[in-house]
């Protein structure tokens, strides 16, 4: 699938990531509880992969031949579930369930409640690992599919991702492309505070990666970094989308403290929808 | 009901002369996990074996001579391991990952639990190095947990089988069988006492000696000092002990080890690991919860093992024959209401014989210091 976007097509995937936008607060305010900074930060991100990168099948989700997303930061699965809905893995309904006894949108994604997340994460730090494996099969038995692995910057923390990237390096995972949501918050601050990943592009070409950054924000300069990833055959790649936490709603934008919490019920999420259905009050919508 | 006969059981198809020290071979439970893994490659295309620097002391090293393009060396990175190892997995792979069993799933249990156990990915876990006849090595090294941490994680099995050819059984077994498993094997030489002949099957234990005053209930290597001290039950005592071989312990066979306490109502259980929490805290919640009898847990008494010499090791945990002999008869005299000492006489009499072992084995090595030293 040629991954070059024209205007139009970029018009309905930002339109479209709005509407995603939306519909976490929703669920999110529903739920009571669950991360709002991440998901909104990575809605472009998801809506591009959704609706324009992945070779996927929402009817089959077993489809042997689909590119594997992995979510490694399994906490930002909002953001997940809402593209998969909107999609048509399940019906659109199921996000109010979110985070609810017997659902199967659990707090953090878990492959066997929910066909189509791939694998169970949450615990930071594995994503990359088990996207290494499947990259490793894919070349083994000469798959034609892809492997895409979302990670947040805060994980990159643990040591267990730089075991990840020695091997993937090592064994040339090529189909293989790790998109980092560099939003320089994780839940105790800034990361700068927390404890500094920089200088992180040459980390990652340190070791062995082919490093691509990008406007998280900007869909259309993500997929021009997934073109760019698809070309490079001898090295897997990185991805470092510069992201805005809580990107389209002002009060959250930026700011750590929206790592782990819902918007309230009320003025709070009302407010968020808002400047959501006005792109941030650029244009004027029904809705007001 | 079967008649109960005194002595083996015949269907057990245990080695011949299985008491007579030159009649039986010793040979270490890994090399059953080597020829176990390289006929389940055989067997089965989507066998990969994985290995985090340890691929001749696990003996993954056969797999990775005879199918070179299944197997995989990840360095020394056990976290990643686990993780890989789902990852292929999920992509339809049957991932044997191989390390020494403090490190996995000593060091990335929590990646065993997220990304194997609620993933149910189809990975298969071997522990080598286990229990503390790894010896010289030290307590880092000798793995005394691993049961117990595996046994109470959800969707995992746990086989600890008890010489070379059960352990290349449970190698094939477990690869036939979807889902995760723990399969845990040692360094050390040990008694091979088993045949191919002798029945064996996941979920279910192997009576291997019949008797009705007394049972033992163990799981790996030690099943021999069980049937060792059997025989001395039997000629110096005149007290006859059922020895059964649960190397499933987990699925456990309830029906076997309840039938055992009804029928002798009085439980030894044994393993090289922590006497809490593995095969003994198994069998103790089983019976606490189904028929209560009086339970002596054999095994690491909360405490880390230490350098030393294997044989000297076990002797001085209180892991051999005649400790297991003191072990039986206490339980016996609890079925029958005698009071005991408050501390089993088979932990305080270890504790006395590591001591005397210790000062022993310094006053030997400290005699050669070299004269340049001083």
């Amino acid at each position: 699938m040629p991954l070059h976007l024209h205007d139009k097509e970029t018009m309905r995937l930002e339109e479209l990531s709005f509407q995603i936008r939306e519909d976490i607060i929703d669920m999110l305010v529903e739920a009571g509880s669950g991360h709002s900074a991440g998901p909104l930060g990575m809605a472009d991100i998801f809506t591009a992969l959704y609706f324009h990168v992945l070779a996927h099948d929402p009817k089959k989700p077993d489809w042997p031949d689909r590119d594997r997303l992995i979510l490694s930061n399994g906490h930002i699965c909002p953001v997940r579930y809402v593209a998969m809905a909107h999609a048509g893995y399940f019906p659109k309904s199921w996000l109010m369930t979110l985070r609810k006894l017997g659902s199967a949108l659990q707090g953090h994604p878990e492959r066997l409640k929910l066909p189509g997340v791939e694998t169970t994460s949450g615990p930071l730090g594995s994503g990359s690992s088990q996207a290494a494996g499947l990259a490793y099969v894919g070349l083994m038995d000469h798959a034609p599919w892809r492997v895409y692995c979302v990670m947040s910057d805060g994980e990159l923390q643990a040591g267990q991702t730089w075991e990840a990237m020695l091997f993937a390096a090592r064994n040339k995972l090529h189909n293989c492309t790790f998109i980092i949501d560099r939003n320089n918050i994780q839940i105790d601050g800034t990361t700068d505070e927390v404890m500094p990943l920089e200088p992180l592009a040459a980390k990652f070409e340190a070791f062995g990666m082919n490093v691509e950054t990008c406007a998280g924000n900007d869909i259309r300069d993500f997929v021009a970094a997934i073109a760019r990833a698809q070309a490079v055959t001898e090295k897997p790649t990185v991805i470092l989308a510069e992201t805005i936490p809580g990107y389209g709603v002002d009060f959250m934008e930026y700011d750590y403290a929206w790592h782990g919490i819902p918007p309230k019920t009320g003025d709070e999420s009302r407010l968020a929808l808002e400047q959501l259905r006005t792109l941030g009050g650029r244009i004027k919508s029904e809705h007001q | 009901m079967a008649a109960i006969l005194r002595g083996l059981n015949k269907a057990a198809h245990l080695v011949r002369d299985i008491l007579s020290p030159e009649k039986v071979k010793r040979v270490p439970t890994r090399d059953g996990y080597g020829e176990g893994l390289v006929q389940a490659g055989a067997e089965d295309g989507r066998v990969v074996a994985l290995c985090a620097d340890l691929s001749e002391s696990t003996r993954t090293l056969g797999f990775k001579k005879a199918f070179p393009e299944r197997f995989v060396q990840l360095g020394v990175s056990e976290q990643s391991l686990a993780s890989i190892a789902a990852g292929m997995a999920l992509a339809g792979k049957i991932p044997f990952i191989a390390s020494y069993a403090c490190f996995s799933p000593g060091r990335n249990w929590e990646q065993i639990r997220t990304t194997i156990a609620l993933n149910q990915a189809n990975v298969k876990i071997a522990g080598a190095h286990a229990g503390v006849s790894v010896g010289p090595d030290g307590a880092t090294h000798q793995m005394t947990e691993d049961i117990a941490l595996m046994r109470v994680m959800p969707n995992m099995r746990v086989e600890v089988p008890c010489d070379f050819v059960e352990t290349k059984k449970a190698t094939m077994a477990i690869a036939k069988q979807q889902g995760p498993s723990y399969l845990r094997f040692a360094r050390e030489k040990t008694p091979m006492f088993t045949t191919p002949k002798t029945p064996f099957r996941i979920g279910r234990a192997e009576v291997f000696r019949f008797g009705d005053d007394a049972a033992i209930i163990g799981a790996g290597p030690l099943i021999y000092q069980a049937l060792v001290a059997a025989e001395i039950l039997s000629r110096e005592h005149g007290v006859e002990t059922r020895v059964i071989n649960a190397h499933s312990i987990k699925p456990l066979d309830e029906k076997t080890i309840v039938a055992a306490a009804k029928e002798t109502g009085a439980i030894v259980t044994i393993e090289e690991a922590q006497a809490a929490g593995g095969l003994g805290g198994a069998v103790s919640e089983l019976l606490g919860a189904t028929l209560p009898v009086p339970i002596e847990r054999m095994g690491m008494q909360d405490r880390f093992g230490e350098s030393g010499e294997p044989n000297e090791l076990m002797e001085a945990f209180g892991l051999s024959a005649p400790f297991v002999v003191k072990a039986v008869l206490r339980a016996i005299a609890r079925k029958y209401g005698e009071s005991v000492a408050a501390e089993p006489g088979y932990v305080t009499e270890a504790k006395a014989r590591l001591a005397d072992i210790q000062k022993a084995k310094i006053k030997e090595a400290l005699a050669r210091t070299p004269k340049k030293w001083n």
